[in-house]
């Protein structure tokens, strides 16, 4: 894999928010209204409840890890759509540009701006809610690798499948993280989910980030294998998503796709 | 030794800048190509002329690799494009109006990004030159969404010459232009073809164009090649009075085997 072109693509992305502002708000506008609206609820809970629950922390952390997640993968299907609406599919990939070279920016691009989103939670969650965060310790590392890593394989799978079903499909992969959320039980115990359900969350790594999460803040000790497990299920679900998006470019070549989804499809 | 001189299979054939065999491409009944065989030497300018649906743009984006031909072999000087598609590319390049760059990116932002992906040495220094040689300095950091038709083929063709192609494709370059900055286009990919030994091909609908640019023509129709030759000489060879007539011909008769129309 060569350097530059996946530098490409992330300058592309640069330039694009430098050209147009605007484009940051969504990296930390919508986490913010998260973390104000559950930071209240959460506060509101913490005063009237006397379960001795910590809901700033149980809460607002697992909107703050999953807003992560979500954000990831949104970055990288943005990143991705860019090229869809500048219909520059047609440029791209009849360049030397490989596929992986093209992935990797677009998780690069994605992860630079999910930062920037975490950079802002964390100034909001912290010093305005008294959210603890960092007393989750070093398995906080670990927890918010195995986000990363999901957030990528669903922005991969996102991406192939806009490029599979057309510009129009980008309206079914925005829902993605609010479909998958009930699974991944991310403010309740897996206990609660029927057996089918939890069947699904155990093919979910956040499932057992926010298991752990809620160990430790229960006191109970840091579970590492579960932990490692969910990173080694993430890694498998990248391999699997970005399979697909391979899958799914070459059927786009075969069947000339590709070169009319620039000329033709979009609109 | 001038490529408007020599046929290409004489001397050229075995460093052709493009070297198509045989190719084919189906869409299920349909044969959009059949059995298209053709080079491009180094220097050589090559016409692929033909009615609409004649399969020059299915030829295009075979050669570029997004789509996959049915049948047949396409080489980019050495290179396989379908085993060596990265290397292949890195040589070639390309300008198509229907491929327009991406509007939200400013002229030299999109020099630089596709700079970059062609693995460009000295990037800024070739950026700088591009600009100067179509005149784009002015419009360097305006978005090229706001770019009239015109401007907008000087940008595309300014990218298609950032990585000093071997080989260059062309689909219909001038079409937006005035003659003036159509016939400044034509000189400067004339010269190109001449100075770097790039070989081009080129597809227009305008005949007086493509006589004045061209080396040698394909006509092509229903996906075959049905007449090859100097644009100069073909027409008087066919009975035709110019190129247009000849086209005009060729457009309206039912498809004849390849053999039987250049007998």
């Amino acid at each position: 894999m060569r350097v530059a072109p996946v530098a490409a693509i992330l300058l592309r992305q640069w330039y694009l928010l430098r050209g147009s502002p605007v484009r940051a708000l969504p990296m930390f506008a919508w986490v913010g209204i998260d973390i104000v609206l559950w930071g209240f609820i959460s506060r509101f809970l913490d005063s009237v409840s006397a379960a001795g629950i910590d809901f700033t922390a149980v809460l607002l952390g697992a909107v703050l890890l999953w807003d992560l997640c979500a954000r990831v993968m949104q970055g990288l299907t943005t990143a991705f759509l860019e090229d869809v609406w500048s219909r520059n599919f047609l440029n791209l990939f009849a360049s030397p540009l490989r596929i992986s070279e093209y992935v990797t920016g677009l998780v690069l691009a994605s992860i630079a701006t999910s930062l920037i989103g975490l950079a802002v939670m964390l100034a909001l969650a912290v010093p305005v809610f008294g959210l603890s965060f960092l007393a989750l310790g070093l398995p906080l590392l670990l927890f918010l690798l195995v986000l990363y890593a999901f957030g990528v394989a669903l922005g991969i799978l996102a991406s192939g499948m806009v490029l599979r079903f057309g510009p129009a499909s980008e309206w079914l992969v925005w829902p993605i993280p609010a479909l998958l959320s009930p699974f991944c039980a991310v403010f309740y115990p897996l206990t609660i989910l029927p057996a089918w359900m939890r069947a699904v969350a155990h093919a979910l790594p956040p499932s057992y980030v926010f298991e752990g999460m809620r160990a430790l803040l229960d006191g109970r000790p840091f579970a590492l294998l579960p932990a490692l497990g969910a990173l080694a299920l993430a890694a498998l679900e990248i391999v699997l998503a970005g399979s697909y998006f391979v899958h799914v470019y070459r059927r786009a070549v075969r069947t000339g796709l590709l070169a009319r989804y620039s000329a033709e499809t979009v609109s | 030794m001038t490529a408007r001189s020599e046929h290409p299979s004489d001397s050229a054939a075995a460093a052709a800048a493009l070297r198509v065999r045989d190719l084919r491409k189906r869409y299920g009944e349909l044969l959009a190509v059949d059995g298209v065989s053709f080079e491009v030497a180094p220097g050589e300018i090559l016409g692929l002329l033909g009615p609409n649906g004649a399969g020059k743009t299915t030829i295009i984006n075979t050669i570029l690799a997004v789509l996959t031909p049915s049948s047949g072999s396409i080489r980019i000087g050495e290179m396989d494009v379908s085993r060596q598609r990265s290397l292949a590319l890195a040589r070639t390049n390309f300008a198509a109006v229907y491929a327009s760059l991406p509007g939200n990116l400013t002229v030299v932002q999109n020099l630089n990004f596709f700079g970059l992906i062609y693995g460009v040495r000295f990037l800024r220094r070739r950026v700088g030159e591009l600009l100067g040689q179509f005149r784009l300095e002015a419009l360097r950091d305006t978005k090229c969404g706001v770019l009239s038709s015109g401007e907008l083929t000087r940008v595309a063709l300014a990218k298609a010459l950032l990585n000093r192609p071997r080989l260059l494709l062309l689909d219909e370059p001038t079409a937006s232009l005035d003659p003036a900055a159509a016939r400044d286009i034509r000189g400067a990919i004339r010269t190109l073809a001449r100075d770097s030994d790039c070989g081009i091909l080129w597809t227009s609908h305008n005949m007086y164009e493509v006589e004045d640019v061209c080396d040698r023509v394909l006509f092509l129709s229903h996906g075959r090649i049905l007449l090859a030759g100097d644009p100069r000489a073909l027409p008087r060879e066919h009975g035709a009075r110019n190129l247009e007539e000849l086209f005009i011909q060729l457009a309206r008769e039912p498809l004849a085997h390849p053999a039987e129309r250049l007998a």
